[in-house]
């Protein structure tokens, strides 16, 4: 079924013309012009002294600002009133109103993940704060640069459970990169500018800020430092950037002895912007490239070294090479239990060499034989200085090898490119038929369970920064805000949000924001009536025990309807581009339901606990 | 770091199936024995010294952390130094050395952490102090002063039925005093936990500065 656009019965997609997508300011610069704009807005009573002094607010947006912050997410409430009573003087700094403040959490997220910028996102004190949760630590478990901005309430009443007072604080110590809790408006230049600084730099990850009611309101003079100073008030924060020579140099040694060598390609290459110097580097020691699922991205799919995506749903040829390199050169990534499965098992023939520019995660989940500690883009590098170009000849018979694995796997039954039974609709098709017509050139932001291994798998990544997913927390729910977040971080792209109809009903409430701001997020539905990922393990590992797999939904059609979006249905194959199409060439925001096979697996899978080479292809007989 | 390059018992890289014949194909010799997980050697008691930043909730942090991954913490004496922007914590804790490094590194992650030595190895002075309030009846009040005595105790409180006696030693002779006491019955024992220096001229705080 098809809403039409523009339909009367929807007039909330009149309130947000396009023009309005980057800024709240009109186009025609006018100050008045602008004025009315917020009046409008309700943000800016008519009557309100302008001249008035300089507070905490203030500061905070200043700050926000001075960080090229353009956009954040956040949902008013009691204690942080007075900051939103001043945002209207700051018509630069894009206020997206969320529906519910994980949203905005996750919306940050999406935006810091293809932007390699640093996301923002607010909320109140108490139930504001703990919904931010789940979406600062679905960012630490991936570490993407998030600043997370919560009011509290007075300084006085700290500690005396006041309305909606939380030890918010306590909370997210252990789920943050590091957290703050402001109760004096002169520290907040110092403290906004130390949170982007730790957010964005060494390994990113989320920073939390606490403002106290009192702090936003006070009279402040206080001036915001340069770089230099906040580098100088952090002296337990000085990230290695340059791997070490000596070790540098014995992996140089180890690589020109392998015969077997794998690449293990990490987010962290992403995060250090290092996707050119790692397809150098690959280029010149012919080294084929395997990546983890958050390192989609770091090298096109179609390069000739590009082999695939590893671990527990990777391809098999993938996880076939690791089993049997006598090299691992794993950068920017940390050995996941996804990734490795029985640790014990794990490339039994490999010698290790481990980038990360986190120490920590050197010698954590495996023992290696060369740790650098360095910046990927750095050590990268450096490694392609100290490696001979090799000629591909040299690797023939390894090429020939690889070739085979590849042709194996992904000609094997369980790849399920087509229909993966006659008349239903398999989810892999859903996803390559939604790669192809996007040319490969969107952002495709995954949920968590199947859909997020289907992504993974089947929509054939060009570039980086263009897959978005929840690895390390594995947060269902994430799809729809992280890609309204992705929407606007990477407006020339079309974003997709691909998603189950279980993540979906966790947070489709900000299917309202995409509409209120225009955000122009293309929602595909997999709809297979079940917690598919739950469905396959209770399958698999717990003898058909089917306990709560069934996850009846609404009619999505009619939701999307009720938001204002325009909604498409796919059944059948046959009628999966049309659907994509339709949606689009809808301009805005809109939803394709694709009714998917209710029971298709994701294979090959590794059962959590077993290793590589323990891998399920096929379950019971099923045409997978 | 895992150090031992050999560690995991896999060859030098092109060692295995470095014939070209072999090159390619999953290597014909028997499987490796099983990669070594990262802490899995002989346990020992660490001691480690983190000096840190004095700022709000620093302990909460190095506890939070350290509860978090798993380590569980035998002592921890915090104090500030000769300095008040800077704290200095001395934790005990027991586990292998691939674990306890683990522990330092992640320590190392947090922002208010400046440095981080595991002092194990090193010639060191190590101290804590303990208080012992003792079961004292007039029969028994004699031996247990002898024993004060004996063992360089202090008494610090005389009562009516308790002595409270303050010892002061490594952790080993504290363990031997209050062993030795307890026949008369222990009323109440708090022990500060270790704390230690290096010998010698060297300075972790020293070094912090350059």
């Amino acid at each position: 079924m098809t809403i039409a656009k523009g339909d009367p019965a929807h007039p909330s997609r009149t309130t947000a013309p396009p023009g309005t997508r980057r800024s709240h300011v009109p186009n025609d610069g006018t100050a008045e012009a602008a004025a009315v704009e917020r009046a409008r807005k309700g943000m800016l009573h008519e009557g309100r002294d302008l001249k008035r002094t300089r507070i905490g607010a203030d500061v905070l947006c200043e700050a926000l600002l001075r960080q090229g912050v353009e956009v954040f997410f956040s949902y008013p409430g009691g204690v942080i009133l007075p900051f939103y009573d001043i945002l209207g003087d700051y018509p630069e700094l894009r206020h997206v109103l969320v529906r519910h403040e994980q949203g905005g959490a996750h919306a940050a997220d999406g935006y810091a993940r293809v932007t390699g910028r640093v996301g923002v996102c607010m909320g109140t004190s108490g139930p504001g704060a703990t919904n931010l949760v789940t979406g600062i630590g679905t960012a630490l478990l991936d570490s993407v640069p998030i600043v997370a901005i919560t009011g509290n309430v007075p300084g006085v009443l700290i500690g005396k459970d006041a309305f909606q007072e939380i030890d918010i604080n306590g909370i997210t110590l252990p789920m943050t990169k590091h957290n703050y809790l402001v109760r004096d408006a002169d520290d907040l230049p110092r403290v906004v500018a130390e949170a982007f600084h730790i957010a964005r730099t060494g390994r990113p990850g989320p920073v939390h800020i606490d403002i106290t009611k009192d702090a936003l309101q006070q009279e402040t003079r206080a001036q915001h430092p340069t770089e230099d100073e906040v580098i100088a008030g952090l002296p337990g924060f000085r990230p290695n950037m340059d791997g070490h020579a000596r070790q540098l140099k014995s992996a140089a040694a180890e690589i020109a002895a392998a015969k077997r060598p794998v690449i293990l390609a990490g987010h962290g290459v992403l995060h250090a912007e290092a996707w050119d110097e790692l397809r150098a580097f690959a280029e010149r020691a012919q080294i084929p490239v395997a990546w983890t699922l958050l390192g989609i991205g770091t090298i096109d799919e179609t390069h000739p070294l590009a082999y695939g995506y590893m671990g527990m749903h990777g391809w098999k040829h993938v996880n076939r090479a690791i089993q049997s390199a006598d090299l691992l050169i794993a950068i920017g990534m940390r050995f996941d239990d996804r990734v490795t499965g029985n640790v014990r098992t794990y490339a039994p023939y490999a010698r290790i060499i481990h980038a990360d520019i986190d120490p920590a995660e050197i010698g954590k989940n495996v023992a290696v034989e060369v740790p650098i500690v360095g910046d990927a883009k750095r050590v990268l590098q450096a490694l392609t200085g100290l490696v001979e170009a090799v000629d591909p000849e040299t690797r023939a018979d390894y090429f020939a090898q690889l070739a085979e694995w590849k042709a194996d796997s992904v000609a094997s039954s369980w790849h399920g490119s087509g229909a993966w039974r006659d008349g239903v609709l398999s989810a892999d098709y859903v996803i390559e038929r939604i790669g192809e017509l996007t040319d490969h050139e969107g952002t495709y932001v995954a949920d968590v369970g199947q859909n997020q291994m289907w992504l993974a798998r089947y929509a054939g990544f060009r570039h980086p920064n263009t897959h978005v997913s929840s690895g390390g927390l594995g947060t269902m729910g994430f799809s729809v805000p992280a890609a309204m977040g992705a929407a606007l971080g990477a407006p020339e792209r079309e974003t997709w949000a691909i998603t189950g109809d279980g993540g979906f009903q966790m947070t489709f409430q900000e299917l309202m924001t995409l509409v209120a701001d225009h955000i122009p997020v293309k929602i595909a539905l997999l709809d297979n009536k079940k917690l598919g990922m739950i469905r396959q393990w209770q399958e698999i590992i717990y003898a058909g025990n089917y306990h709560s797999a069934n996850l009846p939904g609404p009619d999505f059609a009619k939701l999307a309807d009720a938001f204002g979006i325009p909604a498409f249905r796919a059944r059948t194959p046959g009628e999966v581009d049309d659907a994509i199409r339709a949606a689009q060439a809808v301009d805005g925001p809109a939803l394709v339901w694709f009714e998917i096979a209710e029971e298709q697996n994701v294979f090959p899978m590794m059962p959590a606990g077993k290793g590589l080479s323990d891998l399920i292809e096929n379950w019971g007989g099923a045409d997978e | 770091m895992s150090g031992d390059p050999a560690s995991n018992g896999r060859p030098p890289a092109g060692a295995a199936g470095t014939g070209a014949s072999h090159a390619t194909a999953t290597p014909a010799h028997a499987a490796p024995p099983p990669r070594a997980l990262p802490g899995g050697g002989e346990t020992r008691r660490h001691v480690l010294v983190a000096v840190v930043l004095n700022k709000p909730g620093v302990l909460n942090r190095v506890a939070s952390l350290m509860r978090a991954r798993n380590f569980n913490i035998d002592s921890l004496a915090v104090s500030h130094t000769d300095s008040d922007e800077i704290s200095r914590m001395t934790i005990t804790l027991h586990g292998d050395d691939v674990a306890v490094e683990q522990a330092a590194k992640q320590l190392y992650r947090l922002i208010d952490v400046l440095k981080v030595q595991d002092v194990t190895a090193e010639p060191t002075i190590q101290q804590e102090l303990a208080l012992v309030k003792i079961r004292a009846s007039d029969s028994t009040r004699g031996e247990i002063l002898k024993l004060v005595e004996l063992s360089r105790g202090r008494v610090v409180d005389l009562a009516d039925g308790s002595v409270i006696v303050e010892v002061t030693g490594s952790e080993s002779e504290v363990d031997a005093f209050v062993a030795l006491v307890r026949t008369y019955g222990i009323k109440e024992l708090v022990r500060t936990g270790a704390v230690v220096m290096a010998r010698g001229s060297g300075s972790i705080e020293e070094a912090i500065k350059r």
